[in-house]
């Protein structure tokens, strides 16, 4: 599925990148802990967080994710944001719990990696 | 008995995150502009600045406490200072044997090795902003086997800290001391000794927050003393 389609689905509102969100997602990964996804996350993942710090930019372009899914209206930080557009990184806000979200992720097809 | 100005808390152009105008020699000259009669330098997870900061600390007249800040397996950071750079060298080592991947430099920022005299001499390979494979417990019992002080790093804050991961300070962790960001949050009732310092990235920003200590010369022993209000030495809450 097209990232594109999930925000539109999800009523996701993009914070950053929005030229480049016409990207095929490959699975899902959720994670709050930086080290854990970037030792279990794969190459065009979405990845579903609350963090908002600007180190999630880094991970999300280290392991080339296709994007970042903020949960319960967390908002990035503005140095979040700069990097993200210089990265070229879509995040996306969820109004959301991380729970419902990925309920309805699985719902519309996308699976964790192990599937 | 002196008083000292101290901030413990400094990161050079070895961190990911640090600017990399944090150098020796303009990080002494930027420390001592401020005020301080003592600084720390703790990058993330590699302490491999630490001897060139010192030795500039000598040339220019600054005392310098050798010190590294880990990344515990939970995210949370520890700070750890040495009354030597031999006791830091091993602490340095198995934090290196549990810190897994490379850096990427494009994604977190270049991780600079230089010399006494600001020169680049190297650069470090590992994924310092990662975490290790080391709980906070374990963290902190290696600390003090090789006779270190260990700190929780800016527990005020919401990020990378003790109470921003676990949501409290876990009952009977042996920590030394807290360290906050500001006076403001040193107010704050906790069960252990407080300090703040500044955590700085930028060289504007040393000095921005301190801690004063009552001690007789500068070494991680008297800061001990102090945090413990042993001898007479003591934190001077202004």
């Amino acid at each position: 599925m097209k990232l594109t389609e999930l925000i539109q689905k999800l009523n996701l509102s993009v914070r950053s990148a929005k030229a480049h969100l016409d990207r095929e997602v490959t699975g899902g990964y959720a994670s709050d802990l930086l080290s854990d996804v970037l030792a279990n996350s794969k190459e065009g993942n979405i990845w579903i967080t609350l963090q908002i710090h600007q180190n999630i930019v880094g991970v999300a372009s280290m392991k080339d994710l296709a994007g970042i899914i903020l949960v319960n209206n967390r908002e990035p930080e503005p140095e979040t944001l700069e990097k993200a557009e210089s990265e070229k990184v879509p995040i996306m806000v969820s109004e959301m719990p991380t729970f419902e979200l990925i309920g309805m992720l699985y719902s519309l097809g996308v699976v964790g990696t192990k599937q | 008995m002196k008083k000292i100005r101290a901030d413990l808390h400094l990161h050079t152009c070895l961190s990911p995150c640090g600017d990399n105008q944090m150098q020796p020699t303009a990080i002494i000259e930027q420390a001592k502009k401020a005020g301080l009669d003592m600084i720390g330098i703790s990058d993330h997870n590699s302490a491999e600045n630490v001897s060139a900061v010192m030795k500039a600390g000598k040339r220019q007249g600054l005392a310098v406490i050798p010190g590294i800040e880990i990344t515990s397996q939970e995210e949370v950071h520890i700070l750890g200072f040495f009354n030597t750079e031999q006791d830091l060298m091993h602490i340095q080592d198995i934090i290196y044997q549990n810190l897994p991947s490379q850096n990427d430099e494009e994604a977190f920022g270049p991780q600079l090795v230089v010399d006494e005299f600001d020169n680049v001499v190297g650069k470090n390979p590992r994924l310092l902003i990662g975490a290790t494979n080391l709980t906070i417990e374990k963290i902190i019992e290696m600390i003090h086997q090789w006779a270190g002080l260990a700190i929780a790093s800016h527990i005020d804050r919401q990020r990378f800290s003790l109470i921003g991961q676990l949501g409290f300070i876990p009952k009977g962790l042996k920590l030394d001391a807290v360290e906050v960001s500001t006076r403001l949050a040193a107010g704050q009732k906790y069960d252990y000794p407080v300090i703040t310092s500044s955590d700085a990235h930028f060289l504007e920003d040393i000095g921005k927050s301190c801690t004063c200590f009552m001690i007789e010369d500068v070494s991680v022993d008297e800061i001990k003393k102090a945090l413990h209000n042993e001898m007479g030495r003591r934190i001077i809450v202004r």
